[in-house]
Parts: C-alpha cells; structure tokens; sequence
C-alpha cells in the first residue's frame, strides 16, 4: 500500500468514507493500490493524470469511458482505469438481488468501484483494464442490462420515480423514458451527431430530474384541467396550521395569486390562471393534487456552460396528451424531427439550445414541423428591426388554425 | 480471429421487474404522501396501500463491500427493494411500518446517515474530479465528502427553510448542474501551450472553433504548427483544454474555487432560475477544502436564519435584495459579479427599486 496521508484525512467524519471503501478494495485487489496512489499523488499536487483514448466494445462506437494513466510508471496497476457506462432502468429501481449480482459481475472482471449514479444518468462501474471491458460488459449485456452513451450521441437519460410512488406523477415517465431512448439506439451506440443529445423525463413541475437545464429535450408532466381538491382536507390542514400559516406559505406563495381562502376555511382556486407551479401541492400533499386530465409540456434546448453560456430549455409543446400508444408516437415523432434536424444544422460540437440561439426558434420550429405558440414566448419581439411583409399570411395561418 | 459476440441493443431496462410489489400493484394510483420524520417519506395508494421509503445517504463512489452490505441491510431489515435518488442517496422500500424504525436504527449504526428529505440540506450532486476525469481541476467525492461531514446536522434534520440542493463541479464545464448553492472550478490564468505537442496531439481547427471568444488562433511556433492565445481576450474557462490537453488549463495555485447561488429547477413559485457568483478566488485546498466550506455554511446559516418558510435560497434572495445578501454573508461585492456576457444588460438594474 501507498501512504496516504491526504486521502486519509477523508476518513474521519460522519459521512460515508468513499476512502474507506477505496481501501478496503486494495486489500484484494491490486488496481485499487495503485489508484489509491495516484489519488494520493493528485490531492499532493492538485492535478489530475488521467487521459482518454479508444476503448470500446465490439458493435458499439461509444460507451465506454477510457482512462489511461499520465504516471503509469509510477503506479503501473491502475495505468488502465476505464468506466463502462451502464443504463439503470428507467426511475433507478433495484432489487438487492440485482445489485448483488452486479457486484459479482464488477468483483470478477473489474475494480469493484461503482457509483450510483453518474451525472447523465449511468450506473458508472469504474476501474477495468482493457482486455477486460468486453467480458465485463458481455455479462451485464446477458443480465438485460446496456451500455449508456458517451461523445457526441444521445446519451443515457433519467427519469423520476412517477406513477411507481408519486401522485404527483402526470404521466409514466418510465415507459416514456423507454419508449422514446429505446427508440434512439443507434444513434446512442454509434456516435454521428454534432454533439451530444440528452432527453430527461420529469413527472411534474417540480422537475425532479432537472430536465430544464440539463437536457435537451425535457418532457415534463403537467395538467390542463382544474387541480383536485379535498375540502375536507384542507379544513383539516387549516385547523392544524392555523390561518396565517396557510395564508403565508399557501395563498401569498402562489405567483398568479389565484388561491383564496373562504371564511369557511375551504380553498377557492382560479384555475385559468394557475400556472401549475407546483407550490401549494408541495405544501399541502393530502389536501391537493394535480388535475386529471394530464399529459406533459416538452421543451428543447437545455444546457450547462460550454459554449455560449448556460440555457433553459424553452417550450415547443405547451402541451400533449401522453397516454395511448398514438400518443406516445407523436411524441416520438417530435424527437425524432429534432434529432434529425439537429444532426442536419448544428455546428461540430454545438447542443441544441445553441443551435437554437444561432437560428433563432422559429427556424427551428418550422424545420420540425411545429406551428408558433404564444406558450413559448415570455413576451412578444421588442425590437421593430425585423421585416414583415408576410404578416398577412401569417395571420391567416394563427386564423385558420384557431378555427380548425 | 475468434468469433465476436454482437451486443444485444437492449437500451433501458425494464424497471418492473426489480420494483417493490407494492409500488407495482399501485403504479399511477398514489393518492398523498406525507413525512413522518426526517429521512422517511410516506406514500398511501387509492387501494389504501402504505408505503414507507427509508431515504438514506451514500458515499456515491461506493464499493462493492458497502453495496453488498446495503444489500444484507435491506434483506435483514427492509424488503429487498431500493430505488436511488437522483442525488445518490438509497431509499429502502417497506410495507411494514414496523419495520422503519428498526431499519433506521441499523442503518444508522453503519454509519448511513438517514435524512436528506423535505427541507433538509441533501446529498451533494457532485462529478468525478480526480478519481477519474480527464480534466479536473480539483477532487469531486474528496470536496463532497468533506462538505458533508460538515453538513451532516442539516443532513438528518429537516430545518432549513426549503430543501437545499449543493452541486460541485470540477471544471467550468460544469457537470455538476445548477444548485442552490454551487462550488464550482474557477480557472483565472490562460492556457499553458506544451508547442512541442499540439501538432500531435490536436486538431487545431477544432480547437479554435471551441473558444467561446475566438481567443485562439494557428502560429507558427519554434518553426511547428502550433496554436497561441490572445491573453488578453482569453476569459480563462478551459474550453481549449479537453480537445488539446497540451492547452492545460488546471492550475495548483491558480485554478480557484467559486461560489454561486440561486439555481433552482422546480417551477414551484418563481420559474426555474440559474444560480448567480457570490465568492470566488477560493484556494483549492485538499483534502478537507476548509475555506470553501466555511463559506458555504455561513450562507445557510443566515439563509436558515433570515429566509421564510418554504423560501428556497432563490426566494429569499429575491425578497431581500442582493446588496442585503452580501451584507448579511459578508461577502466582498467586487468589479466580477457585474456580468459582461451575451445578454447581460438584462442583470443589471433598470429601475430606482432600491432597498435603503
């Protein structure tokens, strides 16, 4: 074993010590000395000594995460340390039986090191020399389980809990998250876009994939009708809270103001104006629930910094049912159009949201096939440098769609 | 050459079958929830199912000894079923009431904490860092591990005004997403060219189409194709870096953490915001980070002290003002938290709202 004496510092203290687990493996296992020393020789000089390459499975253009060591020399067991990207399935259930399993798979062939789970969604099973990725990920392969994505290809997705726990849920996120990433194989295994694609798949407002700043395509629950209401209910919640704490934290929380307390302690809402924000079913969980008539507004273009800055994605679909099968094809359709239009116009590593921002929303809208909404707008066109000499036209078409 | 075995292009499992029977037989059909205490929550189906899920926090670089041990917990106190959190914490699904607290009690002398639901500070989104990315600037599991041992209270306890989502990310690629309160890389010197290597190693073209601010362009150096980068117009993020790593960016001393709060995802309230800079020029000091984390637990103790209930860190901010926020962290305000970047006239302040 190395001396450790920064990374030991890690081992004290109420948290899990991934230290401790990390030294626990190098007492079997031969790689872990090693990256345990090259941790060790990271946290003395703050750098890091990792660099990628080409590993891959047999069939599969990505995948697999290559790390060969910059200071193999000095700890030559780990000087391949590659990740082999997993995708769990969708909404991250697992039975210990499942787990122990994988643990038997890693032990065999790998480090023993897996987290659960990566940033984009992976179960990341960290640390396999390269003459054993493809035995490991055989054995995955035959439990039912695939690699993820990696470069520049849609890429491995999440979806949340929904209808499996949460009646919050507006549409089953997990056969969504099926049907529409099993859909795009292809271009997940064999990296051709101009960079990479995610779709994340949140059940209601409240977004608990954070799908709106992460992915290009968000498909996000949500309901068109009045919003449930158990009277009873929020009485009850009323005579526990008191009045000025529902006051406080309910009505003068909500941001079109539509919630009113009558003298009776029910709850009167403006349902026209609700915006479905989430925040008063937040609060009170027994009393209110979303409506029942519900189905998912999609947005396009989400991102984190790299290039231009960091976007949200914006509404293309304010909303649509997401119930039969038709359903679940047109939303297929729609990413189908995007991914296509995406790989025919963005620039060599530019995501959606840039693309977006470089042709403006109704380029893009019209070369998918998706008429103009005022959903997607927070305010109408400032600016008066824009010519119009089709407005006519134009007008006719919001026309004619409004009567049909 | 032996025979290959061709992939079976099975994409995303499944998740029926490894789902408790109880969320199976209840799928689409919950009816509320509530949280009896901190760490558990409480769902009951229209059918008048109960479930409780036992939520409990991980290292997230886990191995498989502490899985394998999670597993015999689950088996000897839960039902065999869990479900990971987006934040890598592990929820244990029950049936039996009875068996909560017994499961809290193992789960706690194994040294996982129990918590990280409502309004608690939750586990820490974090990336890969030097364990095992290609190009860190710092640790990710090392910085969460030590923000969590100091975190831990607010950890297992619910009472913070809303929830707290913490993120880190090791680069200015910033994989960690947007958080309440973001510690995020912050290089602050260009580039150092290796010009023996770019030729080599480095697409150049695509180098120079990566700089968000067209800093870089083709040279002739020491008579061989190489790249140089006008300094003055360089903003130091690193861009360069991943498709020509003789462009390296990291830095011992001068790749500095950061501080950004405000990010939230929910559209509960307000819409989804990005976090803002708050701090920055913070050493990146392994293995315990102690000058980042001091300053990340002043701003929730006053966001825990002064904001209202059900206020997330945005919330408070936009109630308060921002000249109060610094005042109230004591936080230098400096020339770098005005933005300068592509739509940036929008963050300044076009109005006499003024809070004296």
């Amino acid at each position: 074993m190395h001396d450790t004496p920064m990374l030991d510092q890690l081992e004290g203290g109420p948290w899990p010590s991934f230290i401790t687990g990390l030294k626990r493996l190098a007492k079997d296992n031969d790689m872990m000395v090693d990256l345990l020393g090259q941790l060790e020789h990271s946290y003395e000089t703050r750098k890091g000594f990792w660099k990628g390459g080409t590993v891959g499975v047999f069939g599969y253009g990505g995948g697999i995460i290559p790390r060969f060591s910059e200071v193999a020399s000095k700890f030559p067991d780990s000087a391949e340390f590659h990740t082999l990207r997993i995708q769990p399935p969708a909404g991250m259930h697992y039975s210990t039986d499942l787990l122990r399993q994988m643990c038997d798979v890693w032990e065999k062939h790998g480090s023993g090191l897996v987290a659960f789970h990566g940033q984009s969604g992976d179960i990341m099973f960290q640390g396999i020399r390269t003459d054993k990725v493809q035995a490991a990920f055989d054995e995955f392969n035959e439990m039912g389980f695939d690699l993820g994505g990696a470069g520049p290809a849609v890429r491995t997705s999440m979806s949340c809990i929904g209808h499996a726990r949460c009646e919050q849920s507006c549409y089953d996120t997990a056969r969504a998250h099926r049907d529409i990433v099993n859909t795009f194989l292809d271009d997940m295994h064999r990296p051709a876009l101009p960079y990479k694609f995610k779709f994340k798949f949140s059940g209601c407002p409240n977004d608990c994939m954070n799908s709106v700043q992460r992915a290009d395509m968000a498909v996000i629950g949500t309901w068109r009708d009045d919003m449930q209401v158990d009277q009873a209910e929020v009485k009850a919640f009323v005579a526990s809270k008191g009045r000025q704490y529902v006051v406080d934290n309910v009505l003068t929380r909500c941001p079109t103001k539509c919630l009113s307390l009558n003298d009776d302690n029910t709850l009167a809402v403006d349902n026209r104006n609700c915006v479905r924000c989430m925040h008063c079913i937040n609060v009170m969980t027994k009393a209110l629930k979303p409506g029942n008539d519900r189905g998912v507004t999609v947005l396009i273009g989400g991102k984190r910094t790299l290039k231009i800055g960091d976007l949200f994605g914006t509404v293309v679909v304010p909303f649509m049912k997401l119930e039969s099968q038709e359903d679940m094809d047109s939303l297929r359709e729609i990413a189908q159009n995007t991914i296509d239009f995406f790989a025919e116009n963005a620039l060599e590593h530019e995501r959606t949201g840039e693309m977006i921002d470089r042709i403006g929303l109704v380029n893009f809208l019209e070369g998918i096939g998706l008429e103009v909404d005022p959903h997607m707008i927070e305010y109408p066109r400032i600016s008066s440098y824009v010519r119009m000499d089709g407005w006519d036209e134009e007008a006719a078409k919001w026309n004619e769609r409004k009567a049909g | 050459m032996a025979e290959m075995r061709p992939p079976i292009e099975s994409g995303v499992p499944d998740p029926f079958q490894y789902m408790h029977p109880a969320m199976r037989r209840n799928y689409g059909q919950w009816k509320w929830h509530d949280r009896p205490r901190p760490g558990v929550l409480h769902h009951v189906a229209e059918s008048g199912d109960e479930v409780w899920s036992v939520r409990a926090g991980t290292q997230r670089q886990m191995d498989l000894y502490t899985i394998r041990k999670l597993c015999d917990i689950g088996d000897a106190y839960g039902e065999g079923y869990v479900h990971f959190t987006i934040r890598s914490n592990i929820e244990y699904i029950l049936t039996d009431k009875n068996k909560v607290a017994p499961l809290i009690e193992k789960l706690q002398a194994e040294g996982f904490p129990v918590g990280g639901t409502g309004n608690s500070v939750t586990m820490i989104a974090h990336t890969q860092g030097w364990l095992h990315c290609d190009i860190p600037g710092t640790d990710a599991s090392g910085v969460v591990k030590a923000l969590m041992d100091e975190l831990h209270a607010e950890f297992v306890r619910e009472e913070m005004p809303n929830r707290v989502h913490i993120t880190t990310s090791c680069c200015q690629i910033n994989c960690g997403g947007q958080g309440d309160i973001a510690i995020n890389i912050q290089h602050t010197k260009p580039p150092k060219i290796n010009h023996d290597l770019v030729a080599n190693v480095c697409e150049r073209p695509t180098v120079v189409a990566r700089c968000p601010v067209a800093a870089i362009r083709p040279a002739m150096v020491n008579g061989k194709p190489s790249l140089e980068v006008d300094e003055k117009k360089c903003i130091c993020c690193g861009a360069c870096y991943p498709p020509c790593p003789p462009m390296q960016i990291n830095d011992p001393e001068h790749s500095k953490l950061s501080i950004w709060v405000g990010g939230k995802n929910s559209n509960a309230r307000g819409k989804p915001q990005f976090h803002k800079l708050v701090a920055a020029g913070i050493p990146n000091n392994p293995p315990r980070w102690p000058e980042a984390a001091a300053i990340v637990k002043k701003i929730l103790q006053v966001y825990k002290k002064d904001a209202k209930d059900w206020e997330r860190l945005a919330d408070w901010v936009e109630r308060i003002g921002w000249p109060r926020f610094f005042e109230l962290t004591e936080l230098p305000f400096t020339k770098f938290h005005i933005d300068n970047w592509r739509g940036a006239r929008e963050s300044l302040n076009a109005s006499t709202h003024i809070r004296f």
